[in-house]
């Protein structure tokens, strides 16, 4: 498991450091983290039981979202942003808000 | 090159993990208790967060173990839920043209989703602190050791993490790496477009593939933006 988790981290870097890539190949590489982050966040906020979307008010983790987002935003702090999701869905729970 | 002292460049580093540490000591708490609950010796448990540190492989392997998956398939299902970082390590090589083998082989091997997104947001910082970014991982990977030593620890009192909402620190870190990461009309196309992709190959029963496919289509996607808005 250590080898099969270490090789697709280890490789890229290995292989494509210090070679001149083609500038397309480096635009679309630098489209990668927002992609990458997105593809990983969307289903975990929208996907909250077995196959289905749940855009209800029972959705905390969305809600949590829609505040942490502006917050993120306007804030620019990787710090306040975290505090203010964990905050609100502990405090949303509290209350016997959702799941 | 800036000539930074040595231990002013951990610090930087250290610093710049801390909402890393907010989330995996938490995190790594929970992969502590369910490793304990689901059988696998001690010694395995704090092993894996040493040797594989990969926080959904550490995960899905306890699943896969507790319900008597054999080794082979455990390993072959971890290669592929982390082959998304294939793409992520070759999004950060053209920062790191200058940096010897050695140090790029222990930098890949603390190489995770949450410091990639970091390495991202601050990819030009990559070029001339290494200090300050081996740092960041250090503290990225002690955080979720000392989690899973006192989720370990734990596993017999607590079995719920969610009164706390630590499992929403994950999902609230991403959110903020991932507006910093829009800055741009096409970067945010391209989220908004592999977000939704993602969720709905994901309901579409691609629970292994769904973020390297939706990244690919994504970043593609984005490029063609890109290219379009310039015309």
């Amino acid at each position: 498991m250590a080898v099969a988790t270490y090789l697709p981290r280890l490789l890229p870097i290995l292989f494509l450091s210090g070679r001149n890539l083609h500038p397309l190949l480096i635009a679309w590489l630098r489209l990668v983290p927002p992609a990458v982050l997105a593809a990983m966040l969307v289903p975990s906020l929208l996907v909250r039981q077995e196959g289905q979307v749940a855009f209800s008010f029972e959705n905390l983790y969305l809600w949590a979202a829609l505040v942490a987002f502006p917050v993120a935003w306007f804030g620019r702090s990787l710090f306040a942003t975290v505090l203010v999701g964990m905050g609100l869905v502990a405090l949303g729970r509290h209350l016997g808000w959702g799941g | 090159m800036i000539a930074v002292r040595p231990t002013r460049a951990c610090w930087a580093g250290v610093r710049r993990a801390l909402p890393i540490v907010l989330g995996y000591v938490p995190i790594g708490f929970a992969y502590g208790v369910l490793a304990g609950k689901s059988g696998l010796s001690q010694s395995n448990t704090l092993l894996m967060s040493l040797l594989v540190f990969a926080g959904s492989a550490q995960f899905i392997a306890v699943g896969l173990f507790a319900a008597g998956t054999g080794p082979a398939a455990i390993i072959l299902t971890t290669f592929v839920v982390n082959l998304r970082h294939l793409l992520m390590a070759a999004s950060l090589t053209p920062y790191l043209a200058g940096w010897s083998k050695r140090t790029l082989a222990l930098f890949s091997f603390q190489l995770t989703d949450e410091t990639f997104a970091l390495h991202s947001v601050g990819a030009s910082r990559l070029e001339c602190c290494r200090l300050e970014a081996l740092a960041l991982n250090v503290t990225a990977q002690f955080s979720w050791v000392l989690g899973t030593i006192l989720g370990m620890i734990a596993a017999g009192l607590i079995d719920d993490v969610k009164p706390y909402g630590l499992d929403y620190a994950l999902a609230a870190m991403f959110i903020g790496l991932l507006v910093s990461q829009c800055e741009s009309r096409a970067r945010l196309c391209t989220a908004i477009f592999a977000g939704g992709l993602a969720t709905i190959l994901y309901l579409a029963g691609w629970q292994q593939l769904y973020i390297l496919v939706a990244t690919v289509a994504g970043a593609t996607f984005g490029l063609g933006v890109e290219k379009w808005s310039k015309h």
